[in-house]
């Protein structure tokens, strides 16, 4: 069949900054997706666009748009079979009025089942569950010859394994099995604490490890014994007992919710800062029962959020370091940035948990730091002196939301680079499968 | 609860529309020429709203055919949309009679014998709703798109004559006339952003008017209006016009 014309337009990455010029291709079948592959000579695919950077650009833009059906569900397993296409918001719509929820959710629900397989994502529960990856039981890829290949844990391994986190450059995915996670309500439990600087922000992630989710907000400028001062975010899912609403978001709270956390975070960091926040936490750790959708999804309520940074966009510098030299490569960090005096306001702060065994995949054991910085003149330059950092104590930057960093970085931080390379070159001799990011990385 | 027929399921438009309609709680039948192609949405509108889907094999120009289909569909429907259509391309058509007749049977003639099995079926029953995507281009002949205009048109011609008919054995038929519209029919064209709306947009205002039971939808809702007034051009002005 053949590959629909596409439409041309420009597009860009969540953070705006990266932008191209682009055909957009929708193909609606597994045949007219054939029809692609055959067809052009360089293409990437692109789900709901909302990798920071350059990762799903390129000329040619397969998008999975028109793919998007659900295609079986195992009621007793929870089994979820989709075209990659389907959002996790669309999943999340169906199956938590079931009793099903996902099993790993990132910071927005806006991103497609191939996005996220492809990024591997990680949420607030990777201390506990891993990534998104990790609850695959199995993803259909079709290859840039054209054929189609299943693979799991269990079955073609290694395709499995530079798939789920190779940011789309080892095929495209058709389809792919999610492991659901069964839930009594649509409501989480949430715990919020307070922790005057980093040291102790990080004793409170150990002491809280048995906790489901746990995230935390830091303070960005705050500096002296100060430094690091946040505020530490847990969650359970609430028992059927324990929340009115049940299942239904609509059904209403048991509990009030004295104030929208993270809301409130993100107006008062524009019209009060930090403090605001802090200080309202009168007690040190205070509870509340929360819909689903406000614990794991804050930013969605705020339309098109990435705005607020105006039209240079803006860049994330995400990264992790392994937990030995984890405390100190942060600290170093955070004082760095303090002393540039640029704007990073906010930073969210995760303790991940063992990673996995895929090539590229983003989370290891330790600790992993996401700061957002207006774009501004020489801010590169300064994400390239964090590197050094980030590089001397083992950590590495995640791909889906990098936008600058240098092919030499990353071959020397994700020590599998190589073996990735490797592998996608024998897959796709003609070098089919490219975004910016890969050009820019020399994949 | 009560059935939806779709024609033309494979459609950008019916799509949506089919998934508007599963999620008011109808069931459906999906009818397309080489139906395997539809089971992923088969699938997907039973997982996400529960109703019971069936796709079907179906050929609008297969006109010996269409009473046999409709008879063997073992429940009957209680609701119908015509989403098949052709645009083909009308310097062909202006040369070739087969492309100029495909244009007509597939927009006009197919629809007409199809509806009219159903039209029977649903005037004897006294009850159901007949939906049939015709076009702007029907609202006025153009030298860009006058074959496909002109079975449009007489297919605008035949739902209103239907709708006289049936007004009476209370069967509600609605008019659907999309301006530009972002499907695999415009794929590659050049439409002009603020006038071509997403196939979503047209299936929430089909689904609006069909719960009013309006009669004609313009969609996007503004094109009543410049096609109002482009059917008042004089004809001696209009036929100098590039359109
Ligand atoms: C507000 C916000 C919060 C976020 N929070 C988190 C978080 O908590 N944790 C986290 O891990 N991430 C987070 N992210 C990042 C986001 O989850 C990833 O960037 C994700 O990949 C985006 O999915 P997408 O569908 O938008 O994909 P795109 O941005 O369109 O594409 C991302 C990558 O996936 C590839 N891809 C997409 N579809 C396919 C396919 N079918 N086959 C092969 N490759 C494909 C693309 O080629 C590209 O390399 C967040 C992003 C935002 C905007
Ligand atoms: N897109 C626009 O801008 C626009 C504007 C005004 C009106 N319309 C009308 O809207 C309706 C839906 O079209 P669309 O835009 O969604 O385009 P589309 O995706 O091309 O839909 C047309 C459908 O008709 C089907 N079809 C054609 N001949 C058939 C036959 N003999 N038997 C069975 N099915 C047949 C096609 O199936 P195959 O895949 O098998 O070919 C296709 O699925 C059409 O009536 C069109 O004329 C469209």
């Amino acid at each position: 069949m053949d590959c629909p014309s596409g439409r041309q337009m420009r597009i860009s990455g969540w953070g705006r900054y990266a932008a191209a010029e682009a055909r957009v291709h929708s193909p609606d079948s597994q045949g007219s997706l054939n029809g692609c592959l055959f067809k052009l000579d360089s293409l990437i695919p692109r789900g709901l666009g909302r990798s920071y950077g350059d990762s799903s650009l390129n000329s040619d833009v397969i998008a999975t748009g028109r793919l998007d059906r659900m295609l079986a569900f195992d009621e007793k397993e929870g089994l979820l079979k989709c075209q990659s296409g389907v959002s996790l918001a669309e999943m999340l719509d169906v199956f938590v009025s079931e009793g099903w929820f996902l099993p790993v959710a990132p910071g927005t629900k806006f991103v497609s089942l191939g996005g996220a397989i492809a990024s591997d994502i990680h949420g607030k529960n990777h201390h506990r569950e891993g990534s998104f990856s990790d609850h695959l039981a199995s993803v259909e890829v079709m290859l840039p010859n054209g054929e189609v290949t299943a693979c799991s844990k269990k079955e073609n391994n290694e395709l499995f394994k530079a798939t789920c986190g190779g940011m789309g450059l080892t095929g495209f995915i058709l389809n792919a099995t999610l492991r659901m996670k069964k839930i009594e309500t649509a409501f989480i439990k949430q715990k919020t604490l307070r922790a005057g600087n980093l040291d102790e922000i990080m004793d409170l992630f150990e002491g809280h490890k048995e906790s489901s989710y746990s995230v935390a907000w830091i303070d960005c400028l705050a500096g002296g014994g100060r430094l690091g001062r946040g505020i530490l975010m847990l969650g359970e899912h609430a028992e059927r007992d324990e929340a009115q609403g049940g299942l239904s978001l609509k059904g209403g709270y048991k509990l009030n919710i004295p104030f929208d956390f993270p809301g409130l975070v993100l107006n008062s960091f524009t019209a009060k800062g930090f403090n605001a926040v802090y200080y309202n936490l009168h007690s040190r750790a205070h509870e509340s029962l929360v819909g689903y959708d406000k614990f794991f999804f804050p930013l969605d309520g705020i339309h098109n959020w990435n705005r607020i940074y105006g039209s240079r966009g803006f860049a994330q510098y995400p990264f992790v370091l392994p937990k030995e030299a984890g405390r100190e490569g942060c600290r170093r960090i955070l004082h760095k940035i303090g002393a540039s005096g640029r704007g990073a306001f906010l930073a969210v702060l995760k303790l991940f948990g063992r990673g996995n065994e895929n090539l590229l995949s983003f989370p290891m054991e330790g600790y992993t730091l996401a700061l957002d910085f207006p774009v501004t003149r020489n801010l590169f330059k300064f994400f390239d002196e964090m590197d050094e950092i980030v590089l001397a104590y083992g950590g590495r930057l995640y791909l889906t939301k990098d936008v600058r960093m240098s092919g030499e970085m990353f071959r020397k931080s994700y020590i599998d680079s190589a073996r990735f390379m490797e592998y996608k070159h024998a897959l796709d001799k003609a070098g089919k499968f490219r975004s910016l990011q890969s050009r820019r990385l020399g994949i | 609860m009560s059935r939806v027929i779709v024609f033309g399921a494979k459609s950008d438009m019916a799509r949506e529309i089919a998934r508007g309609l599963a999620m008011r709680g109808y069931d459906l039948y999906l009818a397309a020429r080489g139906h395997e192609e539809i089971e992923p949405d088969v699938s997907d509108l039973s997982i996400r709203y529960g109703v019971k889907v069936s796709a079907l094999e179906f050929d609008l120009l297969d006109y010996e055919g269409h009473k046999a289909f409709y008879e063997g569909l073992d429940e009957k429907p209680s609701g119908a949309v015509c989403a098949v259509g052709y645009l083909g391309e009308q310097k062909k058509a202006e040369k070739d009679f087969n492309e100029a007749k495909r244009i007509m049977d597939t927009n006009y003639t197919g629809c007409v014998s199809i509806l009219n099995i159903i039209a029977g079926d649903f005037e004897a029953k006294g009850e159901g709703f007949i939906i049939g995507i015709s076009s702007v281009a029907g609202d006025r002949g153009r030298q860009s798109n006058y074959v496909y205009g002109s079975a449009k048109a007489g297919f605008t011609v035949y739902l209103s004559g239907l709708r006289n008919r049936l007004f009476k054995s209370g069967v509600h038929v609605m008019t659907v006339k999309p301006g530009f519209v972002h499907t695999k029919m415009t794929e590659g064209m050049n439409l002009p952003p603020a006038l071509t709306a997403e196939p979503h947009e047209v299936a929430r205002d089909v689904l609006r008017a069909l719960k009013k039971k309006k009669d004609v939808v313009y969609t996007r809702w503004f094109w009543r209006y410049i096609m109002l007034a482009i059917r008042h051009i004089p004809e001696a002005v209009f036929k100098r016009l590039k359109l």
